[in-house]
């Protein structure tokens, strides 16, 4: 089962490396979307794999039954789920700010912080 | 005894911390009357220290302190022996006098209070340099030097010239520094003692340490250069663009010194080898001679002097080095004489010049009528500093010659350059103590007349010290030179040298040296034209090279930023995972550790198998979108998917999150997409196809395949069955993924809070930022 | 999008929603659901209704800046974790109470508080997010009204 789940999470580094080496912003950051879902169900995979038994404690026992998923995986992942739509909304804004503003989405024109003919720094004391 | 209570001698370390911070405040009320109450700081605790003398002659040592980072076995402690109470009385006292000095050679100087400030933060850390047991401490006050250094020399920072020599001398010494805590780190390794006072029985040790010679050569770095021994010497001459009282007091009789003092401090630990005895006194000998070239060379009053100071200097780290008791004794006289007859001749060199206008030596004659005071104190200073008979300077020159005269070779060596600097020391002593005062009258920018009490009280009294401590050697000697010279020894000594002439081989040196100083004296004119030849023939000395390493400094980091950061962020990504595809891959191949070849699944679901493929599908749809619309659906498609495989493996939470997600991310991209009139496609050109894709299937190959490695070792489920075991029976939650993030790891899910709230925050303050610019424009 | 259809059916599907996120959030413990799902359905609900009716008319319904109810979730779950502080056990450690209301016993407790206070901060921050998205940039009033 394990290998269905590592083939998929090769495409899917795979892509998302491809797509954040482009240089337009809006591709960059689609590939940080799958990046965030590569490294999710990476997480997954890695705290093993069980079928549909979620980790949750019946009535009558004290602890899970087994077979049940493994629960720790799922907390880290949940959260991070929040945390990377979070981070996308805020860098969809950006993308779209730093283009109203500088008129180009493509990251090589960016050049307001890092201008091309930079001078030399001052020699003198 | 309530001399050697801890409290006080706190305090007379801080003391002039707290002047200096008072220092402003009275100067804008007072004037710069205001300096002779500053003055009692220094002197407060130049009489605290007076009070050690006799518990420090009779070969006791005064310790104290208070913890400072116990932890670290660090202290705030002082050690005070003969050495650090010498230099703790010169310290204070020659500030006294500085500082009263300062109130009349700056008189109505807008920032005299600033200035006075300096001189005294400088007092304070070099008087917890040299009371310092600690070796932190010792650096944290031996850096504070550099920068009061730094601040005093640049006080005039409006001119060019000074804002240069001002960084020069903090770059160098600064670098002298961080050598010196390098070499103070390796001391501390080696001995296992962070202590001076305990380091002292620990040199045979650390002598036989392989570690020694890089230690050793690190703490040279620091005193060399805060001592200006060649090649690191150029920072002196340039420092005397500061005030003459900080060239008086910083750059002759205490800061300096430091080098020196660091030395003797170290001289039982780490001296009597042969890199020691070999190294001291070769870089002294070349700093003694071409100090004293050079210094015949200038023609302003300050520059001589500042020369001489740094053959002086030289002549110290040679004495230092000798490795003989009547050398380190020598070394004593000398350094007291010293401090006291160039910080007399500095005073009288800034008096000239606030009187006359001019430092130059050419322009000044026949002052001895205008400046009867300022002439006597010159006069006795320029007597101590050729060594005539009666004088402090006699003593120590006594005490070199019979110290170097022992006889060997090598001996005679040295005898040869101490002869030579000190004959052209003897030279440019009587020119500048003598020649501005005698001969004809001269017109000068200003018409002189006698300087007011404030600038002729310092050099009088350091002048007048000087024959009393040459008249009255016993108690020099008894409370003064016998303890400092024990403490660099580390056994009782007792210097016995008197000021009356006994004949011998010293004697008839000095008198030859005495004689071709005169000689070269009476030739100074023809002597300074050769130096001039001399050193013309000789191209740029090292202040040329400063300047040149700091450009090259400048243009070197300028094209590596070029190289290493050229401002494209392709360039930055594609290295970044290059380099993560190499970490991950290159150990997998180069260790043996690749996975094995798993097993084909079996008993796979169809629902499950078709979930897979669309996820798929999706990430291929995203990689080939060509328009905004096929880029949102396939996102979209992915996402769901994912979702799907979370409940179809037993994660009903994370599926219900990321639907949820899913749903909100294709709302907002839409919203965003609608308005951005950008495409999704891609236009690369087929290298940079085939590069990327290479870099990103490197990537995915190296992640896949140590997933697929630590999937086939056994799990650790002692996490796991922490929270399972817990989870209902002390957090009466049956959900353990719940109780996992608000209860178990509740302070991690805060902090996640807070970030999707500030997220929410930057989000606003983007969309808000435009209407504010908008708004303006 | 702005349809007669959404316009109508959306205060009741928002309604609904909401109602739902809340039952979600407080069977959490229990039974699959929490904070952050609650959270997010609540802030769908509010970007459907924003969709359908305009960023103001959310704005006026929920009375409150979305921003300021993130605040006020993020005070509560620190809250929460302080309250154990005074309970004299370390930081976040979870208090439980078993008041009887009405002939049941409910338990309350700080985790509970915790994880309302994720609730309102997911809800806050998204819903800010989603509605200072739906602001038609050119319009400068409704922009102020929807972020403000």
């Amino acid at each position: 089962m394990e290998v269905l789940f590592v083939a998929l999470i090769g495409l899917f580094f795979t892509a998302a490396v491809y797509l954040m080496l482009s240089k337009f912003t809006i591709r960059i950051l689609l590939g940080i979307v799958l990046l965030g879902n590569g490294v999710n169900l990476l997480l997954f995979t890695a705290g093993r794999i069980t079928r549909e038994v979620p980790p949750i404690i019946p009535a009558d026992t004290s602890t899970l039954a087994a077979g049940a998923a493994n629960p720790l995986p799922q907390a880290l992942i949940l959260t991070a789920i929040v945390i990377s739509f979070s981070f996308f909304a805020f860098l969809l804004v950006l993308t779209w700010r730093a283009f109203e503003e500088l008129g180009t989405d493509s990251t090589d024109e960016m050049r307001l912080a890092e201008p091309l003919d930079e001078p030399l720094p001052p020699m003198g004391y | 005894m309530a001399a050697s209570a801890p409290a006080w001698t706190f305090i007379a370390l801080f003391l002039p911390f707290v002047a200096a911070l008072l220092a402003p405040f009275l100067v804008s009320r007072l004037g710069d009357k205001a300096a002779w109450i500053i003055a009692l700081a220094p002197a407060l605790s130049f009489l605290h220290f007076c009070r050690f003398l006799g518990e420090i002659s009779a070969g006791e040592v005064v310790t104290g302190g208070y913890a400072w980072a116990p932890s670290l076995n660090l202290s705030f402690s002082w050690f005070i022996d003969g050495l650090s109470l010498t230099f703790a009385l010169l310290i204070t006292g020659i500030g006294t006098l500085i500082v009263i000095y300062s109130g009349g050679y700056m008189k109505g100087h807008r920032h005299l209070g600033r200035f006075l400030s300096f001189i005294l933060l400088f007092m304070g850390a070099m008087l917890g340099l040299v009371v310092s047991d600690s070796f932190l401490m010792l650096f944290v006050y031996w850096e504070l030097t550099s920068i009061a250094s730094f601040l005093l020399i640049g006080f005039d920072h409006e001119r060019e010239a000074a804002r240069r020599a001002a960084l020069q001398a903090l770059v160098v010494t600064g670098a002298g520094g961080l050598s010196l805590l390098a070499g103070l780190v390796f001391l501390w390794n080696v001995t296992g003692v962070t202590q001076l006072s305990l380091l002292v029985h620990l040199g045979d040790a650390l002598k036989m340490s392989p570690f020694y010679l890089p230690a050793l050569f690190l703490v040279l770095g620091g005193a060399f250069t805060k001592s200006a021994q060649f090649p690191f010497h150029f920072w002196l001459p340039n420092a005397m663009e500061a005030p003459t009282p900080v060239s008086a007091y910083l750059h002759s009789a205490t800061m300096v010194k430091a080098g020196v003092y660091l030395l003797m401090r170290l001289n039982p630990v780490l001296g009597g080898t042969p890199a020691w005895e070999i190294l001291l006194p070769f870089f002294g000998g070349v700093t003694l001679i071409t100090g004293a070239l050079i210094g015949i060379r200038q023609t302003d009053l300050k520059l001589m002097l500042a020369y001489t100071t740094m053959a002086s200097l030289g002549l110290l780290v040679m004495l230092t080095g000798f490795g003989s008791p009547h050398a380190i004794e020598a070394a004593v006289l000398y350094l007291v004489a010293h401090s006291l007859f160039k910080g007399a001749l500095f005073m009288v060199a800034g008096a000239v010049d606030h009187e006359t206008g001019t430092r130059e030596l050419p322009l000044l004659g026949g002052l001895r009528h205008a400046m009867p005071v300022t002439f006597a104190a010159a006069l006795l200073a320029a007597c101590s500093m050729a060594g005539l008979p009666l004088f402090a300077g006699f003593l120590a020159k006594e005490e070199i010659y019979a110290a170097l005269a022992a006889g060997n070779p090598r001996a005679v060596f040295f005898t040869g350059a101490a002869l030579a600097g000190n004959a052209l020391m003897v030279a440019i002593a009587l020119a500048v103590g003598l020649k501005p005062f005698i001969g004809q009258r001269k017109n000068t920018p200003r018409h002189p007349h006698e300087a007011p009490i404030t600038l002729w009280l310092g050099p009088v009294v350091l002048a007048a010290l000087g024959i009393v401590f040459g008249v009255f050697s016993p108690l020099l000697h008894a409370y003064l030179s016998s303890p400092m010279a024990s403490a660099i020894i580390d056994e009782p000594t007792v210097v016995t040298i008197t000021t009356i002439p006994h004949l011998g081989l010293p004697l008839a040196l000095s008198v030859f040296t005495l004689a071709i100083g005169v000689l070269i004296y009476w030739q100074l004119e023809r002597a300074r034209w050769l130096m001039a030849q001399m050193l013309e023939s000789l191209g740029p000395g090292p202040d040329r090279w400063f300047d040149h390493m700091v450009t090259g400094l400048v243009r070197f980091s300028a094209g590596l930023m070029r190289i290493i950061q050229p401002g494209r962020l392709e360039i930055y990504i594609t290295i970044t995972f290059i380099l993560v595809a190499l970490t991950l891959l290159v150990p997998l191949f180069v260790f043996d550790e690749l996975p094995d070849m798993p097993a084909w699944p079996t008993g796979l679901l169809v629902q499950e198998a078709a979930f897979f493929v669309i996820a798929a599908l999706g990430i291929i749809a995203v990689l080939r979108a060509a328009d905004r619309l096929t880029a949102i659906v396939s996102l979209g498609i992915q996402g769901f998917a994912v979702a799907v495989i979370f409940l179809l493996f037993g994660a009903p939470d994370l599926s219900f999150t990321q639907f949820m997600v899913e749903t909100l991310s294709v709302v907002i991209l839409t919203l965003v997409m609608t308005r951005l009139r950008l495409s999704v496609s891609d236009h690369r050109p087929a290298g940079q196809v085939v590069l990327d894709a290479t870099i990103a299937i490197a990537c995915g190959l190296g992640f896949a395949l140590m997933l697929l490695k630590s999937v086939g070792r056994p799990l650790d489920p002692f996490m796991t069955d922490f929270f399972d075991a817990y989870s209902k029976a002390i957090a009466h939650g049956a959900n353990v993924v719940n109780v996992i993030i608000v209860d178990f790891r509740g302070t991690d899910t805060l902090g996640e809070i807070a970030v999707v709230m500030i997220t929410g925050l930057a989000v606003l303050a983007l969309l808000k930022l435009r209407v504010g610019k908008r708004g303006e424009g | 999008m702005n349809t007669l259809i959404l316009r109508t059916a959306a205060p009741v599907i928002t309604a609904l929603m909401l109602l739902f996120s809340v039952f979600v959030l407080l069977r959490g413990h229990n039974e699959p659901g929490g904070g952050f799902i609650g959270g997010l359905i609540a802030a769908s609900a509010l970007a459907i209704f924003g969709i359908a009716h305009g960023p103001g008319a959310v704005q006026r319904a929920i009375r409150f800046h979305p921003m300021a109810i993130a605040g006020a979730g993020l005070f509560l779950a620190t809250m929460s974790g302080l309250a154990s502080l005074i309970a004299g056990v370390p930081f976040m450690s979870g208090l439980w109470v078993y008041p009887d209301i009405l002939g049941v016993e409910v338990p309350l407790s700080t985790v509970m508080s915790f994880d309302i206070g994720v609730y309102l901060v997911v809800v806050g921050a998204i819903t800010a997010i989603a509605l200072a998205l739906e602001t038609e940039p050119e319009n400068g009033s409704a922009h102020d009204e929807g972020s403000r």
